[in-house]
């Protein structure tokens, strides 16, 4: 099945990011597409390579782009949502992109689910 | 051309989530999609007339669902036990909607390909 997922909320504030990262993982290791993660409202902040967390603690933004190098997944911020917030191109993580609403739309329209992440 | 339903959940102000997902609403429009929204518990307020927010510094942004209609959006629809809850009826509101019945509701949600939920 082709799944797109949709992050709504930040990185280590709220569990959101991790479980989507977790099914993508899962839903890959069964055979699954990813075909997109889209990134909204806080869920952006997923994609600032500026993250430094604790050396003992998960990596969520590299954790991110190492999947999406693995297994080619298109990862895109919400172009809105992003500046809003302070996420630019020359903030970026490697493998993630900016762009607009369309690529949710889109994802709603290509994939056969669309999952949500998020309260 | 796929159905998709944007199930509003919060109040207007507090958090961004309404603000945003209309923006989302108004995009999916443009794709030419087949678009519902939904009301339910707090999420009511963000329909409700008069709001003022000058003394929050944060702009008035219920202006936009009036506009709604000239995007072809038009299947509103709001949670008659959440208005209820909140002491309203279809007369708050400030543009024409369908209040449903939990059942009601239930199966307008069965019949989705895409629900976002804000």
């Amino acid at each position: 099945m082709k799944f797109g997922l949709l992050v709504n909320e930040g990185p280590y504030t709220h569990q959101a990011t991790d479980t989507a990262y977790q099914f993508a993982v899962a839903a890959i290791a069964k055979g699954h597409e990813i075909q997109r993660v889209f990134f909204y409202h806080d869920g952006v902040n997923n994609a600032t390579r500026l993250t430094e967390p604790p050396q003992d603690d998960r990596h969520i933004v590299n954790r991110w782009s190492a999947l999406a190098a693995e297994h080619k997944i298109d990862l895109v911020v919400c172009v809105a949502a992003a500046l809003r917030r302070g996420i630019k191109d020359e903030v970026l993580a490697p493998g993630f992109r900016i762009s607009g609403l369309g690529q949710l739309v889109d994802s709603g329209i290509k994939a056969d689910r669309l999952v949500t992440f998020g309260d | 051309m796929k159905k998709f339903m944007f199930v509003n959940r919060k109040a207007p102000y507090g958090t961004i989530y309404a603000l945003e997902s209309l923006e989302v609403v108004l995009i999916t429009a443009s794709f030419d999609q087949d678009v519902s929204l939904v009301f339910l518990d707090d999420g009511v307020y963000e329909l409700v007339k008069g709001q003022q927010t000058k003394d929050i510094g944060i702009k008035n942004f219920s202006p936009s669902y009036r506009a709604l209609e000239g995007y072809d959006v038009e299947k509103l629809y709001v949670d008659k036990q959440s208005l209820e809850q909140r002491g309203l009826n279809e007369s708050d509101l400030l543009v024409p909607v369908e209040v449903l019945d939990t059942k009601a509701m239930a199966a307008l949600m069965a019949e989705q390909d895409v629900v976002l939920s804000f």
